[in-house]
């Protein structure tokens, strides 16, 4: 029987800066078999997003499929009308995007939104098309299914939104259902429920599918077949099995290789007396402050941690949970309503102001993203010398050579220095973000999320020279992200936030030997593994996420969403830190396991 | 049928010649204000020997005004006033609405809440009531009209001028600057301000382009510029008895108008290509 | 988001109303100002200071300018603009008698030009890119570069001077027909028409443009619905509240516009009377005329925000 899908030589062409048209995707061939999914993974330009919308005939906006053909079962896409066009989008192919929440219109409701590609079809009346619509939201576990639909987008959770997408692909029983990178905007603890209701609508339906994404092992959990893409070109086809085991491309290896990132080198620890920095009881927030001197918003709440000369602490948690305002305020961008920031036994003032400029001096914050942290003004030279003139008052020459030497450190080429940052690639970016950081001679380095807005490959790059400056400068680091595979490659410890609290510390060797805090248990067994049948081979799902949070002051805030919670103990009393014979610090009421 | 029409219209280069053109128009009439006088082929005071509301000729080569007087030598003189009133009213907004809004970004607080509260009250009454309301009450100047004007736009610069400060304020390279330790002097100067120019150059434009029409407008009611001085909404109201004749001299006026703020528009666009920046902005 | 929908539109309410107050505080600070003696100047050097003590009086200038402020702030409450220095007649009279004229003008624009603009500016996001996108683009920058007495001079030169189909000042006394009302009015119209089409079409397209990029109209292309259904159930309900924001800030220019071309036309409407007013220095005649104005244009914005704010689904479905 002949594949469903067929792809011969995709070609599509953009408009570049310059207005000349650049082809972003460069011959592209590949079938898939009735039943199968496919899966199309990339980094960001490697066209695999254009690809699976040419399945559709569609190309975005200053965009065109300039060559080659698309078939669909006896359907030739790439030779019909407009209208003919229509006729097969939402109805023989669906397309399920990325984010959700920008993909459902703000003024509809969710059910009118869900039954529409039936309504515009004619495949159900609207009745049937209702009753179907909720048996669908059934189906993707989406709780109160009988009376979601009525809602407005806003109203509903990001990972709900996302099933209900589903729902909305699934409503004309299409042949095939394009997803489209549909988790990677999600918390890894979300992400894990969403897999398995397309995992199982997938399975019970026998779609045929097309799985984008940049996340091997996400799509190892979902895809029978991979198709790797580079720069519009295809690297390597292969079934999921093979492709895992014996990748033919050094490309698909190196993808491999960083998507299970090695626990990188790192320096013997000194053991001393005191830690490098000592934060005590730090509470910060927003929003003014009520009776009792606390944030009415708060966001950071009692945290206590240390780090030890030398050490790197990793802090791990979903978005929102806190991390980025922890190093503010560590920083002093932010300053804390209660609670203290030591460095070297000194106590720091709780802002900027109140700090000297030794001090803050002492204490260098990375940013995420580079494009925002660098002036795209100023020039790389001027970005990286200015800490030098400003604490050391180093001038002419002698700033000169020091810049170079921080541009060697942080292996970027000298003819960058009169260069500005919109000439310069991501990753070269953010190895300026370092060395201007870096310039100051830090004691204590916060890296906030300094790889995630990168590319695999690049951000593996990233790692190598933290640890790299680490073994060379015994740098002291805190390491902010919100992913795990990240914080074990190059941590020490590792401290788990949740909604504002710390959860637990414990020695990132111990991250895989599962956590003891049920969030931590919870967030550490959502990381897919890269291999298949790793989300088959899962428990039952933990209690499903509360759409409220519990954002009060009394009790865990894990509450709500907590297996083991206890009426009456967690929602009432804070848990205080417990330390374990295995050397981990919990807050949790629960007994600890063994 | 094919691809091609499911996608969007097909990737063009737009070459322009609006590039070139229209900004030697605007360096034009620039000139003109300096050295319209000199370059003039008659004065423009002097009645010459022809009739009223004469047509194109070798001789007048725009014709001649209600008086008889030479019109392209009365245009090229009156740049002096419309471009030059204009010029210094929009570099005193400018200057003004740039200055406060970095005030208002850097210092924050009360100020910056005190100065958009009335700044932003003062918008809310239309360009030419405010205008009307001064020289009723003032008389027309030409001192009276460049503050004027300049006050009317003061708040529309400081608007704009501030969005883009405090969004660049918010940016996380101003973070890292505050962070080392930098004065709020160094961060407005040497971090915010770089970012500013092209924003602000943009806004130039256009303000000149509304103080232009605001003084033709005023001049044209016979309430901006007063005789024996004429710019160019002057001319056109001197004459307007000419329009029932089809006199140029009525025209020619007006097109110069429109030909110095079309170009000025057309160089923005083609400089920095936004659009945007002009809607929903007076 | 807290507090309801009622509080927004609420403070919206008390926001113009305080920005009117601080709008006629201004008024009365500019028109008060001036140098000099106003009695003295209208009845010229010879006048003898008797006469100039008795106009004074009579003004109310001898009174101290907070006490004549709240005097006028509380006229103006109670529709008593006082009267006119020029021929003494109460300014709420000489509006009165203009004010219908104006409207009717102002309305007539309003129907013509809001359909007319609405369909282009739709018309060009839709077709974005396309020669139809830049023409109307080019179009819209030229009509908003040129003075409005180009465009009036301009429409007189062509329908009136050459063609002669119009009239080329608005005799409104001599109105029997339709057709002579469609006659009187048709240049007028036609000027401001052009001069605020332009800015709403455009505003209008940048409005509808922003919405379609946005990746729910993505979503419904690919979920096969027609370009209409697009338009009209997806984007359109999301533009509302910036397409009304583009009327009402287009309209304003109306007020401007209505200026030049009551004054070229002769029209007897209140922006005439204004200027009039203006050049003999009719200072409670203008200070009146210009809280017209503002008020008109204060109210054009708060209901454009109004608009905004009932059309946000956010704010309407909590």
């Amino acid at each position: 029987m002949a594949p469903l899908i067929e792809i011969r030589d995709l070609r599509v062409e953009a408009r570049g800066d310059d207005g000349q048209p650049v082809e972003i995707v460069k011959g592209v061939s590949f079938t898939v078999e009735r039943g199968e999914v496919m899966g199309l993974i990339g980094e960001s330009g490697s066209g695999k997003t254009t690809i699976a919308l040419a399945l559709m005939g569609y190309a975005r906006f200053g965009c065109r499929i300039s060559g080659g053909t698309v078939r669909i079962g006896d359907t030739e896409v790439t030779g019909l009308s407009e209208a003919a066009l229509r006729k097969l989008r939402g109805r023989r192919v669906a397309y399920i995007a990325q984010s959700a929440a920008a993909s459902f219109n703000p003024s509809r409701t969710i059910m009118q939104q869900v039954i529409e590609a039936a309504r515009i079809h004619g495949t159900l009346d609207e009745a049937a098309a209702r009753e179907k619509a909720i048996g669908l939201f059934r189906a993707m576990a989406i709780p109160k299914a009988e009376t979601i639909g009525e809602r407005y987008p806003h109203q509903v959770s990001g990972g709900q939104l996302q099933r209900l997408m589903a729902a909305m692909a699934l409503i004309t029983d299409p042949e095939v259902v394009i997803f489209d990178e549909p988790t990677t905007a999600l918390d890894v603890t979300t992400q894990i429920e969403v897999l398995k209701a397309f995992k199982s609508a997938i399975r019970d339906r026998n779609t045929t599918g097309i799985y984008v994404t940049h996340d091997l092992a996400v799509i190892a959990q979902i895809a029978d077949s991979i198709t790797v893409l580079r720069h519009g070109f295809v690297q390597e086809t292969a079934k999921t099995g093979m492709l895992l085991a014996s990748p033919a491309q050094e490309y698909t290896r190196n993808l491999l290789a960083a998507a299970e990132p090695a626990r990188r080198e790192r320096p013997a620890l000194v053991e001393t007396a005191a830690p490098l920095l000592k934060v005590t009881g730090l509470t910060v927030g927003y929003g003014g402050l009520d009776a009792e001197g606390m944030p009415l918003v708060p966001v950071v709440r009692e945290v206590d941690l240390a780090i030890r000369q030398g050490e790197a602490l990793g802090v791990i948690g979903e978005s929102g949970c806190g991390k980025s305002t922890l190093a503010r305020a560590i920083s002093g961008l932010a300053p804390p309503a209660r609670g203290t920031v030591e460095l070297g036994g000194k106590v720091l003032g709780p802002g900027l102001a109140q700090r000297s400029r030794e001090e803050l001096r002492e204490i260098q914050l990375v940013f995420q993203s580079a494009d925002t942290a660098l002036n795209p003004r100023v020039s790389i030279g001027e970005i990286i010398g200015r800490p030098l003139t400003f604490f050391f008052g180093l001038k002419g020459a002698e700033r000169d050579r020091r810049v170079r030497e921080l541009l060697d450190l942080t292996h970027l080429p000298a003819s960058v220095l009169n260069r500005q940052p919109g000439d310069l690639s991501g990753g070269q970016k953010q190895r300026v973000n370092l060395a201007r950081a870096l310039a100051a001679k830090p004691r204590l380095l916060l890296c906030d999320e300094v790889t995630s807005a990168l590319d695999t490959l690049v951000a593996a790059a990233i790692l190598d020279l933290l640890a790299e400056l680490r073994k060379e400068l015994g740098l002291t680091t805190m390491f902010i992200s919100h992913d795990l595979k990240t914080i074990r490659a190059i941590c020490d410890q590792v401290l788990v936030l949740y909604a504002g609290r710390v959860v637990e510390t414990l020695p990132a060797s111990a991250i895989s030997a599962r956590g003891h805090h049920p969030y931590a248990k919870l967030l550490f067994s959502s990381v897919p593994a890269l291999h298949q049948g790793w989300l088959d081979g899962l428990a039952a799902p933990a209690m499903p996420a509360s759409a409220t949070e519990a954002q009060g002051r009394e009790g865990c805030t894990f509450f709500h969403r907590c297996e083991l919670r206890m009426e009456g103990t967690c929602d009432r009393i804070v848990p205080p830190p417990r330390q374990t014979p295995e050397g981990l610090t919990v807050a949790c009421h629960h007994p600890l396991e063994g | 049928m094919s691809a091609s029409k499911a996608a969007a219209s097909p990737p063009r280069r737009r070459v322009s010649p609006l590039r070139y053109v229209m900004p030697g128009i605007v360096l034009f009439w620039l000139a003109m204000t300096f050295i319209g006088h000199a370059v003039a082929p008659y004065s423009g005071a002097a009645i010459q020997d022809a009739d009223l509301f004469e047509g194109m000729s070798r001789k007048f080569l725009l014709g001649t005004d209600y008086l008889g007087r030479d019109m392209l030598s009365r245009i090229l003189e009156g740049a002096r006033f419309t471009v030059g009133i204009s010029l210094a009213a929009t570099a005193l907004a400018v200057g003004a609405g740039l200055l406060l809004a970095l005030t208002a970004s850097a210092v924050g607080g009360l100020v910056d809440q005190v100065l958009s509260r009335f700044l932003d009250a003062l918008i809310s009454i239309p360009s030419k009531m405010f205008g009307l309301v001064v020289v009723a009450a003032f008389g027309a100047s030409i001192p009276v009209l460049i503050i004027t004007m300049a006050i009317i736009y003061v708040p529309g610069c400081y608007r704009i001028n501030r969005a883009a400060a405090v969004n660049i304020a918010a940016l996380d390279f101003v973070a890292v600057a505050r962070s080392r330790g930098e004065s709020t002097f160094y961060i407005m100067l040497r971090e915010i301000l770089p970012n500013m120019v092209g924003t602000t150059l943009a806004d130039f434009g256009l303000r000149f382009i509304y103080v232009v029409l605001l003084l033709s407008s005023l001049s044209f009611l016979g309430l901006g510029v007063q005789p024996p001085d004429a710019d160019w909404g002057s001319l056109v109201r001197e004459n307007m008895p000419g329009l029932p004749y089809g006199a140029p001299a009525v025209l020619m006026p007006a097109l110069a108008i429109a030909s110095l703020t079309i170009a000025v528009n057309l160089s923005i666009d083609a400089f920095y290509g936004s659009r945007r920046a002009r809607e929903g902005v007076h | 988001m807290t507090g309801s929908i009622g509080t927004l539109l609420l403070g919206r309410l008390l926001a113009a109303i305080a920005t009117l107050w601080f709008v006629a505080t201004m008024v009365f600070i500019i028109t008060n100002l001036l140098p000099g003696d106003v009695a003295q100047e209208l009845l010229g050097q010879s006048a003898t200071p008797e006469a100039v003590a008795g106009l004074r009086k009579s003004l109310g200038l001898d009174v101290p300018p907070f006490e004549r402020y709240l005097t006028w702030l509380g006229g103006l409450v109670r529709g008593d603009a006082g009267r006119s220095l020029v021929n003494g007649m109460p300014v709420g009279d000489l509006i009165g008698s203009r004010l219908g004229n104006s409207l009717l003008l102002a309305g007539i624009t309003a129907l013509v030009a809001v359909p007319l603009a609405l369909a282009l500016g739709i018309a060009a996001a839709v077709k974005r890119g396309s020669i139809y996108d830049r023409a109307i683009g080019m179009g819209t920058v030229l009509a908003v570069s040129v003075p409005e007495f180009l465009v009036a001079s301009a429409a007189v030169l062509v329908f009136a001077v050459h063609l002669r189909w119009l009239p080329a000042l608005s005799q409104l006394g001599r109105i029997e027909t339709f057709w002579d009302g469609f006659r009187v009015f048709a240049l007028p119209v036609m000027t401001l028409t052009f001069v605020i089409m332009a800015q709403m079409a455009r505003m209008t397209r940048a409005a509808l443009v922003d919405v379609l990029s946005s990746s729910y109209i993505e979503m419904a292309k690919l979920k096969g619905a027609s370009a209409a259904r697009i338009v009209v159930w997806h984007a359109l309900p999301n533009a509302i509240g910036p397409i009304a924001n583009a009327i009402a800030f287009s309209l304003s220019f109306l007020l401007g516009g209505v200026i030049i071309v009551e004054t070229i036309f002769n029209y007897p409407g209140i922006a005439k009377l204004m200027v009039d007013g203006v050049a003999t220095r009719d200072i409670p005649l203008v200070q009146a005329c210009a809280m017209l104005f503002c008020g008109a244009y204060l109210l054009l914005v708060t209901a454009a925000d109004v608009a905004a704010i009932l059309a946000n689904p956010r704010l309407r479905h909590r």
